[in-house]
């Protein structure tokens, strides 16, 4: 199911198809299912009851936006949330039609010394789809096309490798929660998270709740230092829990419980570098009279670039810290009054 | 100890603004009938008009209780930790100052030496520097420090002039002192007075938002800090300390209300109050979200004129602040109408 969710194309403002894939896994288990004007597709299990629990999961991911044809074909694109540098000969995926394409790049025979040190802004990359003139390109291609990465989900051991885990790790866990466990719970899958975590804060606005829990992916820093920094989280030892990042301060009794379930439970995890990235929970606790928020993210390498590698035990731990954090959260109703 | 030192003297970073709001909630104990705090802990304390008064105006008047700090990022195996800022913290200011924990904690901050000479032009920056809390190693500074945890900067108030005071997180306490002498002088006003001490502005204006969606007033003054352009070679800025209480114009995110505006200053004038015109080129307060909550609030504010904002050793004028209360006082008594 990770691999499915991870191979749809469903950059922000293009979520149809991660939305009516989850639409059509959660049917059976949602008492209601409301697909709103903004495209979050928001599900509610069992009897609405105090505290109200929204979880949310973005069905976004970062990629390409066709901008304009050249004469000789090539196409020029925009790119939102990716760094130039993981571009370059990259293999895209462009439109509904699902056409092939390449990030072209000047060879290094062609380089030239001062090329050679710099890498070119994204604003002079072009897609190449084989097209030798602007007509030809655009019978396969409109501007306005999304494109995505074309890659392949793999798996290898412990480790999973793929595109767009960032999110689609969260919409899985919502997916599991959702089919596995009885919680009366609203599961919302968000739309436009990378472009300024906008639907998020519509659907806390239509759901309501009196805490929301954003579930999303965070990038782990694995890569050798000099100084005695660690980077951190790391992956394989367990889903991140949040302080604070650019976008919320957590609620300190949910960052509490939450830590508390993990220690009594014997599940793993570890604190999220303060104070970088943002979330759904960004908005959704500033939604109405305020939402009192937490965040919880499995740790994942080199994420928004074509490839990322993440840990199957982080995965099932994550699903298991969210589960009895939620059930603790309700046992403790007095706390939220 | 006064009240304003006391209140400077409180620890409070964006996020962690518990104690002060039980100071400020103590000074409001019996003089406010109604003293609530919110989800994401703003402290809303209401006075009713007098009873029988009709066509009361409902006007929340704000004042955020936090100031910047620092969150712990890391601690590495001697026992440093490393950080980063939470809100607007200038890294040349934050050199060798010394900072408190909200356990008592206290440390101070240090930098790494300049390894490169060539690129000596270059500002100190907060990744080189570390907090020393006198720790041996990592496990004996984890004992007292963890990862997550924010520290304020620490700074007593000094008078250095009859009326000008000089301490840490002026900005925004001044404003709490503002709030909180204004409740004390306008008891049974003639209009719905709400006193609100918000949360996370430096952060991004979080709790104004939340907390005026819901008091939901017809007007709202904020109070806060503002530059002066009457030190050496300042920036330019028609603002003076001791000159009055500004009333602001506009700053980067807040045109005020033109009425508000007008009635303020015709207030001033017949009043005989002190006051000086704001136009703030550079930053901004929680009016700035204030004004744009549900179908809109007709906002302004008044701001203390203040030296050296940001740093441990913020200076304001005791004049400028009676004026603010004075001003305050009479809007509660007759409105803004």
């Amino acid at each position: 199911m990770l691999k499915e969710l991870c191979e749809l194309q469903g950059v922000s403002g293009d979520e149809g198809s991660v939305r009516d894939y989850l639409r059509s896994k959660i049917a059976k288990y949602a008492a209601e299912i409301i697909e709103d004007p903004y495209g979050n597709l928001i599900a509610r299990k069992g009897k609405s009851q105090k505290p109200r629990i929204m979880l949310a999961a973005h069905m976004d991911e970062v990629g390409l936006m066709i901008t304009g044809i050249e004469k000789k074909g090539l196409l020029k694109f925009q790119a939102i949330g990716i760094m130039p540098n993981v571009l370059l000969a990259k293999r895209v995926i462009i439109g509904k039609e699902r056409v092939c394409g390449v990030i072209g790049h000047k060879p290094i025979h062609l380089a030239k010394d001062d090329e050679l040190k710099q890498v070119p802004e994204t604003k002079n990359l072009f897609i190449d789809v084989g097209a030798s003139s602007r007509e030809e390109a655009a019978k396969m291609i409109k501007v306005g096309d999304y494109a995505t990465f074309d890659t392949e989900f793999r798996e290898n051991g412990d480790l999973v490798c793929g595109k767009a885990f960032d999110n689609r790790i969260g919409c899985y866990i919502l997916l599991q929660l959702i089919q596995k466990t009885d919680m009366p719970l609203c599961y919302a899958f968000t739309v436009q998270e990378e472009v300024g975590l906008r639907g998020a804060k519509i659907a806390a606005y239509r759901v309501k709740p009196d805490i929301a829990l954003a579930i999303d992916t965070t990038s782990s820093g694995e890569w050798p230092t000099e100084k005695d920094i660690a980077q951190y989280p790391v992956i394989g030892k367990g889903p991140a829990i949040t302080i604070a990042d650019r976008s919320v301060v957590c609620d300190q009794k949910l960052v509490g419980i939450l830590k508390e379930t993990a220690r009594y439970e014997k599940i793993p995890f570890q604190m999220k570098r303060p104070m970088v990235g943002g979330t759904d929970a960004g908005t959704m606790h500033l939604v109405g009279e305020g939402v009192r928020s937490a965040v919880i993210a499995t740790p994942a390498r080199y994420i928004h670039s074509p490839m990322a590698i993440a840990s199957k035990k982080d995965i099932a731990a994550a699903i298991r810290l969210v589960e009895c954090g939620i059930r603790k959260i309700m046992e403790k109703g007095e706390l939220w009054a | 100890m006064g009240l304003i030192e006391d209140l400077c003297s409180i620890y409070g970073p964006a996020g962690r603004e518990h104690v002060v709001r039980e100071r400020i909630e103590k000074e409001l104990k019996g003089i406010c009938p109604e003293i609530h705090t919110d989800r994401l802990g703003n402290l809303i304390a209401h006075q009713p008009p007098a009873s029988g008064k009709k066509n009361a105006e409902k006007i929340m008047l704000c004042a955020h209780m936090d100031e910047i700090g620092l969150i712990v990022t890391y601690i590495d195996k001697k026992g440093y930790l490393r950080f980063t800022s939470v809100g607007g913290v200038f890294p040349e200011l934050a050199l060798n100052q010394r900072v408190v924990f909200e356990n008592g904690t206290v440390g101070i901050i240090g930098i790494e030496p300049k390894k490169d000479e060539s690129k000596s032009k270059a500002g100190p920056k907060l990744d080189k520097m570390y907090i020393d809390i006198g720790a041996q190693d990592q496990k004996s500074a984890e004992k007292i420090v963890r990862l997550g945890d924010v520290a304020a900067f620490s700074q007593h108030a000094v008078w250095i002039s009859k009326t000008r005071l000089s301490t840490k997180a002026l900005d925004d306490r001044i404003g709490c002192y503002c709030l909180i002498e204004t409740a004390k002088r306008a008891k049974k006003a003639n209009n719905d007075i709400y006193f609100v001490f918000s949360v996370q502005e430096e952060v991004g204006l979080r709790g104004a938002r939340t907390s005026a969606f819901a008091v939901a007033p017809q007007y709202a003054l904020a109070v806060d800090v503002t530059d002066t352009g009457d030190t050496p070679e300042a920036h330019r800025m028609e603002v003076s300390l001791g000159k009055g209480v500004a009333i602001k114009v506009k700053d980067s995110a807040f045109l005020t209300n033109p009425h508000v505006k007008d009635k303020l200053v015709e207030y001033a004038k017949s009043m005989h109050i002190p006051y000086q015109l704001e136009v703030l080129e550079h930053g901004t307060t929680d009016a700035a979200v204030i004004q744009l909550v549900k179908e809109g609030v007709m906002s302004g504010v008044l701001s203390i004129p203040t030296r050296y904002i940001h740093s441990t050793n913020e200076l304001c004028d005791l004049n400028d602040v009676e004026g603010a209360i004075s001003l305050l006082e009479h809007v509660c008594k007759t409105g803004l109408s």
